[in-house]
């Protein structure tokens, strides 16, 4: 295993105990939650698998689960975002391509770029979450301010953590 | 059929995600039933030994509120007893000696180790399991009212339905005028739940205890649940709308009882016997 993929191991402990330990217990107002542990799927070398990133995120999103005590929700949407991730990211391109070996860090492409790649993505995974929990549209406006107060939440600790995390700076 | 082979390769990723998400689902499908999966939640070993801990630094904050709370408890028990005595004693009513009917509910003491009230489906953990003869369906009570039902159970830990679920449905009465209704959380605000199915003549007003019913044996009966806080009727509605504020703060909750039923197993096999087999 590469240094970088014994990185991407020890992440995706680092981000499930991030998860489960703190930002489970840190709801603002009620309304605005951080799902940091889609970050691991998120920042995963760009030309990595989908089948890969799929498996991953289901055993990411079904331990989760575990401790949230909502079997197969956090795990089903996770799995969305993995599938969905690579044709966003090929959507996307800036000129000249992706540098080989290069992560989909904000580091690498800036932060304007950044944003549009995590925003949609965020937001996919908060919305289904959601709706999926209040098991359909009947509190629609009411699930809508949690999706979104949630999405500006997390995408602020993933923005904290990019500028933070040394490891990940290349330039 | 090379072809077909041909054409599952070229979209497996499409495949795979949908055998991922349908599996998602039917685990969706099956936790959302009432009893259901065993191993795969907060009641697993260590999943709770790690909440736990998280749980065991929590508490140190709160160890005055915890503290004032359950020697207010103690007091309030204690008069309560006394007062019970002394009315047995002036009125010379018999105690009731069947030691059966005496013993029906005993309660096991428990510690929440894991809680949240900000979802739409709520759960609680709790410190006590199997070992200490804790079953599914068995009710949880606290010091203020009713907490919710036991949901699956490992040896040394158990998982609750929250009153504030929005599948959980509880069978209460309103105290006064003993109508039948069905507690119901919406979803919305934590302190907060809904008391549905109340008939037009039925006449609530604003301050009426409303205390769960018994009727499903699972919590004893006349527990608090709530006062009602807001009465409203439509004008071609059939049930009224109430508002109950819930006796248990939910945000405070540290310590809740286990009730166990021991004249369930009774009560059930006379039920199904003139009743049947229940559908």
């Amino acid at each position: 295993m590469s240094r970088s993929g014994i990185w991407h191991f020890l992440s995706f402990f680092i981000y499930l105990l991030a998860q489960v330990v703190f930002m489970k217990n840190l709801v603002l107002f009620n309304t605005a939650f951080c799902f940091i542990y889609i970050a691991f799927i998120l920042f995963l070398p760009i030309e990595t698998n989908i089948l890969l990133l799929m498996v991953l995120g289901f055993i990411l999103g079904f331990t989760v689960d575990i401790f949230y005590d909502s079997l197969g929700l956090h795990a089903s949407t996770l799995v969305l975002v993995a599938f969905a991730r690579n044709f966003w990211l090929s959507r996307i391109t800036p000129q000249g391509g992706y540098d080989a070996g290069e992560g989909p860090t904000l580091a690498a492409n800036g932060l304007q770029w950044f944003l549009i790649y995590t925003m949609p993505l965020i937001f996919i995974h908060h919305f289904t979450l959601f709706y999926i929990e209040a098991g359909g549209f009947g509190l629609f406006w009411y699930t809508f301010s949690k999706v979104f107060f949630s999405t500006i939440f997390t995408l602020l600790i993933l923005l904290l953590l990019q500028y933070m995390l040394p490891g990940q700076r290349r330039s | 059929m090379e072809r077909l082979f041909y054409f599952f390769y070229q979209y497996r990723a499409f495949f795979t995600f949908l055998a991922l998400e349908l599996f998602a689902a039917w685990l969706i499908v099956q936790n959302n039933q009432y009893q259901s999966t065993k191993f795969f939640n907060s009641s697993n070993k260590y999943a709770a030994n790690i909440i736990s801990t998280t749980q065991g630094i929590k508490e140190y904050f709160s160890l005055r509120n915890i503290n004032a709370e359950l020697a207010e408890e103690n007091a309030q028990l204690r008069t309560k007893l006394e007062q019970r005595n002394q009315s047995l004693y002036t009125l010379e009513v018999r105690e009731i000696e069947d030691e059966e009917i005496i013993n029906r509910f005993s309660y096991v003491s428990a510690k929440v180790i894991n809680n949240s009230v900000e979802r739409f489906k709520n759960y609680i953990t709790i410190d006590k399991g199997s070992q200490d003869g804790i079953k599914p369906g068995m009710a949880v009570i606290s010091s203020a009212g009713a907490v919710g039902k036991v949901k699956s159970v490992s040896e040394h830990y158990s998982v609750l339905i929250s009153l504030l679920n929005t599948d959980e449905y509880t069978s209460s009465v309103i105290k006064r005028t003993n109508h039948f209704g069905s507690v119901n959380w919406d979803g919305r605000d934590p302190l907060y739940s809904q008391l549905n199915f109340i008939p037009r003549h039925a006449n609530p007003v604003v301050g009426d205890s409303v205390v769960t019913s018994g009727f499903n044996a699972v919590f004893p009966e006349g527990v608090l649940v709530g006062i009602i806080e807001e009465v409203s009727l439509g004008p071609e509605a059939q049930f009224y709308d109430l508002k109950v504020k819930l006796a248990q703060d939910f945000y405070k909750l540290a310590f809740v009882e286990v009730v166990k039923s021991n004249l369930l197993v009774e009560k059930d096999s006379l039920e199904q016997k003139t009743i049947g087999e229940p559908k």
